[in-house]
């Protein structure tokens, strides 16, 4: 373990130095990155070096002496190919098949709180539909006056509105209730992702077809995958869901409902049923399989609670956080993300000494309701051991709650609805990684 | 450390687009526009397929223990396990009465509540490489034949729209909505105190990643991204194979990508065993290298079309009947191409 890890002070300052990964003790991962260059592997890290440093002052780097690459190079734009490290990743083990699966948001990586499109965690049941807008229908009937069969023409001719808010899926931190589990963020906190969705409310909707307010009192949402998945909505909701098919400034991604899917928000993401081809007005809850045998949690004796639907405060440091070192002592921002499903988050507390002692940490603007926030905080890392946490409280009073409080009510087994304070270890080589502290 | 505090100007600030989205929603024009079509009776009865815990929706048929041993052989077993005790998908049966004990086993037959919700989801969701292709018939078989997995009901019994919602699941009672999480305004289960100095918190790691774990999630050096003064920890010591769907081919009508698209890649990996051989051991058994092809494609092309088993074991493959031919041709030519 030692000889991976990066010894802190060692980080080169520029000019002088190389790319960032040369300024590693270790030096496997630079010698890995000069390969991938194209060196080869007669490629010695000294004349590497010399090749690097030729882009830098007092030299004119090369691709000011070049043209550059005409327009639409790229008609739809993609990342720097230096970002190759910045994608969506599973965790190794967790399913059985790629249709039915999940891959992770790379939250350490990100910036703000909005959620690239292409970067936002997927889960799907049965695989990603293709599907033809131009044969997509929504179905509205049940208690309604008037049953009505949308297509994407009449949906995006309604009045549309456009709001910020988080998706997350209710078993994001599952793998960490009985104890640590996987080493990243991406893979603790990843299932969640936060975008500027437009789409219609869906009370308009609902208004078109003559719903029966007086009986009505729960909506099935059904999708047009191979898992047909349902979900049940309370209409107590219905002023706050919109029928989406926007997402940041675009069209929904295949991945993510194309063309259209609900967004129920500050609720378990499974709701937010994608590829949406049905609403059904009823008068009581449906009991399906996505309420019964799953997403349904799990209590010391046995019971298990239904319709669980409300995401409650949560946040998590984001950077430093696990399977990431530091470089070097002096100051480094803590950042980190947090929201709740019930409103605003008011505040974030964090600490660095395991929750001993909190300080508040500035809030960056925006805050939206039912969004992800963006928080920092001031650190001065002097080279000890520190234990990195994050703690959320939002407009209502509630405070994130830790593992100890979370597991004397819900004990280690319910699958769902984990959110603990998060705790990353610094050491003393700068090396961070997640644990969970005794209580 | 710098404190926040909420300014005069951010409370106005606040203030005034809480104001400008209560107006943005009082704007918005009001139904009816008249918009879409009216759904007639015929576009909602093929459509409407969910059904209620208590029964309601479901259709007429009729389909008993045996019959659905029978479909369940066929089509389900490669995935569920013979007698419904797979774990590698949700395991169908076994596992009544542990979920209060300390290894709870959850299973269709130990965690559900409602036998038309059983009936509800195979209708809509399977097979898992063809949904909505089974009969009602054959739903109430295989319904019968699950519940009689878990003892539920005897060998010999017939199920249908009458007999289905009398079926009492062994957890029916085993649920609760006596929680906070319903509403948005629902009273929460914890309560933590936010204390600021001197709190009480014991210090010290009881839980942490083991040493042989390192390398699990492949390397975290290039996980992150190479900026900055804090990187990813390099942990390229072992190597993880990539999954299906990064590997896949960019073109999405060839090769893995195909294989995945069609639904392949639920029971086989280009070069391990999962649920069935992988592709190479396929394309090894089916034309071996030197043997020349030898009407190798028309053997594995017949054999995707009308399933198999035995010849790998005793998971039998179900037909897949719902892929093309012309994909299948493409799958096939892939495959004894050696899967690359």
């Amino acid at each position: 373990m030692a000889e991976n890890t990066a010894r802190p002070g060692r980080i080169r300052p520029a000019p002088e130095g190389l790319p960032h990964s040369a300024n590693m003790a270790g030096r496997r991962v630079f010698l890995r990155r000069a390969l991938a260059l194209g060196g080869g592997l007669a490629a010695s890290t000294a004349s590497r070096a010399e090749d690097l440093s030729r882009n830098l002052p007092p030299n004119v780097p090369e691709w000011q002496t070049t043209l550059g690459a005409p327009i639409l190079a790229e008609p739809y734009g993609v990342p720097s190919k230096y970002e190759a490290n910045v994608r969506r990743r599973e965790s190794p083990g967790l399913t059985r098949t790629p249709q039915s699966s999940v891959a992770f948001t790379p939250l350490q990586n990100l910036f703000g709180i909005i959620t690239p499109s292409g970067l936002h965690f997927e889960r799907h049941h049965a695989g990603v539909p293709l599907i033809d807008p131009h044969q997509h229908r929504l179905m509205v009937h049940g208690m309604v006056a008037r049953p009505r069969i949308f297509t994407m023409d009449d949906l995006t001719r309604f009045p549309s509105v456009s709001r910020i808010h988080f998706i997350e899926c209710g078993a994001n931190t599952g793998m960490e209730w009985g104890n640590v589990a996987v080493p990243t963020v991406q893979y603790t906190h990843g299932m969640i992702g936060c975008s500027e969705w437009t789409g219609v409310p869906l009370s308009l909707v609902l208004d078109e077809c003559g719903v029966d307010r007086k009986r009505a009192k729960f909506i099935l949402a059904e999708g047009a995958d191979g898992a047909a998945l349902t979900r049940t909505i309370p209409m107590a909701m219905q002023d706050d869901v919109l029928v989406v098919y926007g997402q940041n400034g675009e069209m929904l991604r295949p991945e993510q409902g194309y063309p259209l899917r609900l967004l129920v928000p500050g609720v378990q993401g499974v709701s937010s049923v994608k590829w949406l081809r049905r609403l059904k007005l009823g008068d009581v809850p449906w009991n399906t399989r996505e309420e019964s045998l799953h997403y349904v949690d799990l209590l010391p004796g046995g019971v298990q609670r239904q319709y669980t639907w409300i995401q409650e405060a949560k946040s998590v440091i984001t950077s430093p956080s696990g399977g990431q070192v530091i470089l070097d002592r002096g100051y480094h921002e803590i950042s980190g993300l947090a929201w709740s499903g019930r409103g605003r988050v008011r505040r974030v507390d964090v600490s660095t000494d395991g929750g001993r002692n909190w300080r508040t940490a500035r809030l960056q603007e925006p805050v939206h309701r039912k969004a992800l926030t963006r928080f920092g905080c001031d650190w001065t890392w002097d080279g000890a051991p520190a234990l990195l946490q994050s703690r959320v409280i939002d407009e209502t009073g509630y405070v994130q709650p830790t593992y100890r409080e979370l597991r004397a009510v819900r004990g280690t087994r319910s699958i769902y609805h984990n959110n603990a304070i998060q705790t990353w270890a610094v050491d003393a080589s700068g090396e961070v990684s997640n644990v969970q502290i005794a209580t | 450390m710098s404190r926040s505090r909420p300014s005069c100007a951010a409370a106005l600030l606040a203030c005034a687009l809480a104001a400008i989205a209560a107006v943005q929603a009082a704007d918005l024009a009001r139904a009816p526009f008249g918009f879409g079509k009216p759904a007639s009776d015929a576009e909602i009865a093929g459509w409407d397929i969910d059904v209620l815990p208590s029964g309601k929706g479901l259709p007429p048929g009729r389909g008993s223990v045996e019959q659905g041993q029978v479909i369940y052989d066929e089509k389900c077993a490669s995935c569920h396990g013979t007698f419904g005790e797979s774990n590698s998908y949700l395991q169908l049966a076994g596992g009544v009465g542990t979920l209060a004990s300390d290894q709870p086993v959850r299973t269709t037959g130990s965690k559900l509540n409602y036998a038309p919700t059983l009936w509800d989801y195979i209708r809509r969701a399977m097979p898992f490489n063809a949904p909505q292709t089974l009969r009602p018939d054959e739903v109430y078989a295989l319904t019968a034949y699950v519940l009689n997995l878990n003892d539920i009901v005897p060998a010999g019994t017939v199920l249908d729209q009458d007999s289905l919602p009398k079926v009492r699941m062994p957890n029916r009672d085993g649920f609760t909505t006596a929680h906070g999480m319903m509403r948005v305004d629902g009273k929460p289960d914890t309560a933590n105190v936010a204390c600021m100095h001197d709190c009480a918190s014991a210090v010290g790691a009881s839980s942490q990643m083991p040493a042989y774990a390192r390398g699990s999630h492949g390397d975290l050096a290039q996980q992150r991204r190479e900026m900055g003064a804090i990187a990813g920890v390099p942990t390229a010591a072992v190597v993880t194979p990539p999954n299906a769907a990064t590997a896949a081919s960019p073109r999405p009508d060839q090769g893995l990508a195909l294989a995945t698209r069609l639904g392949c890649t639920a029971c086989h990996s280009v070069d391990r065993t999962v649920v069935g051989p992988s592709f190479r051991a396929v394309a090894a058994r089916y034309a071996p290298s030197g043997a020349g092809n030898a009407g190798a494609d028309a053997r594995l092309l017949a054999k995707i079309k009308s399933g198999g088993a035995g010849t790998w074991g005793t998971v039998p493959m179900p037909p897949q009947v719902q892929v093309m031919d012309p994909d299948a041709r493409k799958v096939v030519e892939w495959i004894l191409g050696g899967a690359q």
